[in-house]
């Protein structure tokens, strides 16, 4: 910038996906508190006849908080961080306003449309991948004006090296298109025959090749929805919260390369013992152990950010936030692969102990972290100080205490189930038949969903205090520093 | 190497792009062919069968009930014999799910019957005392759709060649009929006569005979399929 004025930053998309990301998270986050509750107490199944099943809300939830809040909380991100450093204002690029203004409308629509066709039963059965086929073109569209928006910013950027936080956000972009597009390769029915429903459509792949193919995908929507752009924003947001520069250059680097190399391989551990052939499962299986090494390589290098700087976690609630972020990635990078492992595989897959392993992740890397990246954009989008701080402590302790009742009850539920399912007596027969095996499991569903309420109670404090914040809080004239502030 | 891609962001975006797909390529690729070979005695779904498999996931049974027996003894003792991958040849989507709140139903049409089906999706706990299932009540109101049925099978039989109308087994009968569509909704519905005569409601039972399929009905001949 000439003279070292200051670039007025347009904030108006991020501030509209900030809105999304509040919205889709009640939503989503609801209907999972119902869910657990629904396990624990099946009656609550009746509350909406056909609608209201378990089975019915169940990809509701998956999508409304996967593509609905934490893809809505990265875009958010993006259109506040794609700006700051790149050093250039949205305000600069007509095109690019456009672009971005109707990539949100777009991905709003959308995500309307899903609930209204997952509620009326409209799936494909693929977890993650739901959506009927004209819902998957809309998604395609948004995805590539995301992409324009992306590489358009780049184009037009002041500052000629591309901050790592980018290079996390190119590689969602890519490696979910890729993804995205083989996975949902599906052929619709009424358009070849001419008869039936216009929704319905047949997967490309049959059999153990659909199962494949699904995986590749699921695991690592997993890695590029719910890791690689909330590393983007964790690089971009801790070393601006704290003021510390991020620990090592070096180990970013191998961090990065070695999870894009890594982690497309992985995706075989979801099916170990099934029928693909052993050299997948091993592979699948071995890699997945690899991958700890460069997931563990970003969460160290975030927590040593902090590395002398730690009073900081008395001082700065936002600083807790992002700490505890990154100890639940490394906590939940280390679950993975054990349950990876073929042995343990064995006993975990198919039990509650892989929701207990996503939510771990989820609850306290993912939404943390978006939250934290909210609460440090709001005050600066808005020109306001947070409402309450001490809200925002108390809201701290009661979503940890809410993650760790939900994951400790879900190991103990999956490793009992587990074990029960394959307990012999001393004559060969199988000592439980299936019944028992989930109605041991009653005390820990009922632990779960009040791990899970605790956790909801402290996102609904999160939206009223982004709200206050919002309408009142305290004007402030210039953006608020923290710490010793780096450049940028 | 890296610092050079880092100023260049075309090249970046490639190089991530060849680190992400390698993996798949290789993965995915070389057994991809062999896996969608059906086992001898494999068919595909009939009409009514489809129809059945569609109100399934439509009411996603699949995120509770796992379609994938591994070969453990306390699987197969549990539930019967092991998966092969030719089995599930006709099966566009899969339907292995993620996760077992309810037992494995791979070869559920072994060991349960049209009229436990019934009781079971009416009232789980009246069958199963204890089971935290819904029931699914509005299966025996909702009617199944055959147009969409019979636009699946007519989709995979031209476009993907699966075997309709061809006798499979050499004994000189067509093993799965499809026809024509006024012939292949009607064959539906002679089934699904055999499926009501096992059924104790007489709601269903006068449906069926008026020429309409309840849910239900189609999706317990779905289930008694899987064997």
């Amino acid at each position: 910038m000439q003279n070292g004025a200051q670039i007025e930053y347009d904030y108006s998309v991020a501030k509209a996906f900030t809105f999304a990301t509040i919205l889709f998270g009640i939503i989503g986050m609801t209907i999972g508190v119902v869910l657990a509750l629904q396990l624990a107490f099946p009656q609550l199944n009746y509350l909406a006849g056909e609608y209201g099943t378990f089975s019915r809300l169940r990809p509701l939830h998956t999508n409304g908080v996967a593509f609905g809040f934490t893809l809505s909380g990265v875009f958010a991100a993006w259109y506040y961080i794609g700006q700051r450093v790149l050093k250039v204002s949205l305000k600069e690029s007509p095109f690019l306003m456009a672009i971005a203004k109707l990539h949100f409308v777009l991905y709003f629509i959308t995500i309307l449309l899903a609930v209204v066709t997952l509620f009326m039963g409209y799936t494909t059965s693929k977890e993650y991948a739901e959506l009927e086929w004209p819902l998957d073109i809309l998604v395609v569209l948004w995805w590539v004006l995301w992409g324009i928006s992306i590489f358009g910013l780049i184009g037009i950027r002041r500052e000629r090296t591309l901050y790592i936080s980018l290079w996390y956000f190119i590689a969602t972009f890519i490696a979910i298109a890729m993804l995205y597009l083989f996975n949902n390769m599906e052929v619709p029915t009424a358009l070849v025959s001419g008869y039936g429903s216009w929704l319905h459509s047949v997967s490309m792949y049959s059999g153990t090749n659909d199962a494949l193919v699904q995986w590749w995908y699921g695991h690592n929507a997993v890695a590029f929805v719910f890791t690689t752009p909330i590393i983007a924003l964790i690089y971009y947001f801790l070393p601006k919260e704290s003021g510390q520069n991020v620990y090592s250059y070096k180990l970013s680097i191998l961090a990065f390369w070695g999870l894009m190399f890594v982690y497309l391989w992985a995706g075989g551990h979801h099916l170990l013992y099934s029928t693909v052939p052993d050299w997948m499962q091993t592979m699948g299986s071995v890699m997945s152990v690899v991958l700890i090494l460069p997931s563990w390589g970003s969460a160290i290098n975030m927590l040593l950010t902090m590395k002398g700087e730690w009073q900081q976690l008395q001082s700065n609630t936002l600083i807790k936030f992002m700490v505890l972020a990154s100890t639940f990635y490394m906590l939940s990078t280390i679950e993975g692969p054990i349950q990876a492992i073929k042995s343990v595989n064995a006993i975990a897959h198919f039990t509650d102990w892989i929701p207990g392993h996503v939510h771990d992740g989820v609850l306290g890397w993912v939404v943390f972290m978006i939250m934290a990246s909210l609460f440090h954009m709001v005050p600066r989008m808005y020109k306001r100080e947070i409402y309450s701080k001490s809200l925002m402590d108390t809201q701290f302790w009661l979503q940890t205490t809410g993650i760790v009742l939900y994951f400790t009850s879900m190991w103990i539920a999956g490793i009992t189930q587990g074990m029960m399912w394959r307990a012999y007596d001393e004559y060969g027969s199988l000592v439980y038949s299936f019944i028992d095996t989930v109605t041991v499991l009653h005390p820990y569903y009922t632990i779960r969903a009040v791990g899970g309420l605790l956790y909801l109670i402290g996102f609904f404090m999160f939206a009223y205090n982004i709200y206050k914040t919002i309408r009142c809080g305290r004007v402030l004239d210039k953006e608020p520093v923290n710490a010793t502030p780096v450049a940028a | 190497m890296f610092h050079w891609f880092e100023q260049r962001p075309f090249f970046f975006a490639v190089l991530v792009f060849l680190f992400v797909a390698f993996a798949g390529i290789i993965e995915t690729i070389p057994d991809f062919a062999k896996q969608s070979r059906p086992t001898v005695g494999t068919k595909p779904y009939s009409v009514l069968e489809l129809a059945g498999r569609q109100v399934y996931i439509k009411d996603s049974c699949n995120a509770c009930h796992s379609q994938l027996i591994r070969p453990f003894k306390a699987e197969t003792d549990r539930y019967g014999m092991y998966s092969l991958s030719g089995e599930y040849a006709y099966d566009r989507p899969f339907l292995w799910g993620s996760k077992r709140t309810g037992p494995d139903l791979m070869r559920v049409g072994n060991y349960r019957t049209t009229d436990w089906h019934e009781n079971h999706m009416m009232e789980p706990a009246a069958v199963v005392p204890g089971s935290i299932m819904p029931a699914y009540k509005h299966q025996f109101t909702n009617i199944a759709d055959l147009d969409t049925a019979y636009a699946e099978a007519y989709t995979v039989k031209t476009v993907f060649a699966t075997p309709y109308d061809q006798d499979l087994d050499g004994d000189g009968v067509v093993d799965v009929e499809l026809g024509e569509y006024e012939a292949a909704v009607a064959k539906a519905k002679e089934d699904a006569k055999l499926i009501a005569a096992d059924m104790k409601n007489q709601a269903i039972k006068d449906a069926v005979a008026n020429g309409q399929i309840p849910e239900i009905v189609a999706l317990i001949a779905y289930l008694n399929s899987l064997k």
